[in-house]
């Protein structure tokens, strides 16, 4: 048997740069990204998968990068807010952000921001949420909606009505 | 956390092999729930083998009619799929209940059936407990126990399994396949999770050298006419006080197939079975569910701080009947 201390050979494709990394088993992929290849836009809030201060995107699904260990997600796509902006700009969601105070100390705001995008995504194609009629043909993006959908961010601030604006205001942009 | 040794599995034979041949391995599925016992050093194993690039993620369908769901189908990707929202709707809404989306998506099928209780001094290593620590007392019993059982708890444990998903897949009689030393065999859901007893640290009755590898829901056309109903302390990502899953049949007015499971309120998820042997052919109004409800919950036995939950198990039962009766009456 292996030393529990090796170092395993781990490959992250981040925002579209391949990062090579030798990472013990127990680092997090939100300890990879913070601590190893210096991305701090993504938050460790809770480290216990309450709050979603630390949501990335993996292959454009989210999830909670503190329960994730670096060494499962060998090879996989990461996208974390470093990556959401473009040659054009700020991504809609953090425009979106900006013009409505969708946060007030920014600590939750990266993650938000990931997880909306991936929610919209989502939506988009047609998963059902708890508060949804599963019979439904079309679900409307409503407030209820999108508060169900984000319910894994938390934000201590309560600045939970910029972002409910921010993300609708943002959907409409991204939907036209 | 304590380092461990890290596999990866290719295949499940090279799977249970790592398993046979490592002292104190576990098998990490989405992480959800083992890295964060294992941050905390409620869970130390030594080696940690990584299930989660089996190809074990797809949902077939079987001969008879019912859904083969592998254990690595994502929670997310089980409740929307079109066949589980059609076919078994109960089962979609409980897990759209449970937890984030964020989890959701991480969380395995198999994982969801082995995560382990939320009793807080199950968390604490400050406080005894006979599930972490056989033998050194419950603290929860005397405690603060608002969110602990009423139900077929023992004087060793008083904890609760913490599924949603588990508690509707009861109402269905799904059966978790599993392979290990001895090969393939089936255990039916409500025969997989255990009563606390005088073994706690128990949770199920998967062997130590065995892999779930499938979760089969029957045929079930009545599983159509089904809900899922939770009840928290916030509308959203919280765990259950009382969950009621319930499939209900009426022809005629009278109730022609009943099924109902509870959450939050035992150490496994809780089949009614005596509800449903009084429910069968009788007239399907309230007070025939009130009766039913009594009668499931006269085995409760509360605690200091958990008795609203034999009222509210009661009344969350009727209001769940009542809705799928009223569903009934206009069809």
């Amino acid at each position: 048997m292996d030393s529990p201390l090796a170092a395993h050979s781990v490959t992250l494709h981040v925002n579209g740069r391949e990062h090579k990394l030798q990472l013990e088993a127990r680092v997090s992929l939100l300890d990879a990204l913070r601590e190893h290849i210096g991305l701090t836009g993504t938050k460790k809030g809770c480290n216990q998968g309450a709050c979603g201060a630390c949501t990335v995107l993996v292959n454009g699904e989210r999830i909670n990068s503190c329960f994730a260990l670096a060494v499962q997600y060998d090879g996989m796509k990461i996208t974390t807010i470093e990556g959401l902006a473009d040659a054009n700009g700020l991504h809609p969601l953090q425009q979106a952000f900006v013009k409505h105070d969708g946060f007030q100390c920014g600590y939750c705001t990266p993650g938000q921001i990931c997880s909306a995008a991936a929610m919209i995504e989502e939506f988009r194609g047609g998963a059902p949420s708890a508060v949804t009629e599963l019979e439904a043909k079309d679900i409307e993006f409503s407030d209820l909606e999108i508060q169900e959908r984000m319910s894994g961010n938390l934000c201590r601030c309560g600045a939970y009505v910029g972002i409910n604006e921010a993300i609708r205001d943002a959907f409409e942009v991204l939907s036209r | 956390m304590n380092n461990f040794v890290y596999i990866r599995a290719e295949n499940s034979q090279r799977a249970l092999n790592a398993l046979w041949e490592t002292n104190n391995a576990k098998f990490l599925g989405g992480g959800t729930n083992l890295v964060d016992l294992m941050r905390e050093r409620i869970e130390q194993p030594d080696a940690v083998i990584d299930i989660t690039r089996l190809p074990m993620n797809q949902i077939t369908e079987l001969p008879d009619g019912g859904l083969r769901v592998g254990a690595l189908v994502r929670n997310s990707h089980l409740a929307a799929h079109p066949l589980i929202r059609d076919r078994y709707r109960v089962l979609s809404q409980a897990i759209l209940m449970g937890a984030s989306a964020q989890l959701r998506n991480m969380a395995t099928t198999g994982g969801n059936l082995m995560q382990r209780t939320r009793c807080y001094y199950f968390y604490d290593s400050a406080a005894r407990c006979n599930k972490r620590t056989p033998g050194s007392g419950c603290d929860a019993i005397d405690g603060f126990n608002r969110i602990h059982a009423i139900l077929g708890a023992s004087s060793q444990c008083v904890a609760t399994h913490p599924s949603d998903m588990c508690v509707a897949m009861a109402a269905l009689d799904a059966v978790v396949r599993v392979t290990g030393k001895n090969g393939e065999r089936s255990i039916p859901i409500t025969e997989f999770h255990r009563l606390p007893s005088d073994t706690p640290s128990q949770d199920t009755n998967l062997n130590p050298d065995e892999l779930i590898t499938a979760v089969d829901l029957p045929n079930f056309p009545d599983a159509r006419k089904s809900l899922y109903r939770k009840v928290r302390d916030r509308a959203s990502y919280a765990f259950a006080l009382v969950s009621v899953a319930a499939v209900l049949d009426v022809k005629g007015g009278r109730i022609q197939n009943a099924r109902l499971a509870l959450g939050g309120v035992a150490h496994r998820p809780w089949r009614a079975t005596a509800a449903e042997q009084f429910l069968l052919h009788r007239p399907a109004e309230e007070k025939t569910f009130r009766e039913a409800a009594e009668l499931e919950l006269q085995a409760a036995k509360p605690l200091a701080h958990n008795g609203f939950k034999v009222e509210l198990a009661k009344r969350t039962i009727v209001d769940v009947l009542m809705e799928l009766a009223g569903k009934a009456e206009v069809q």
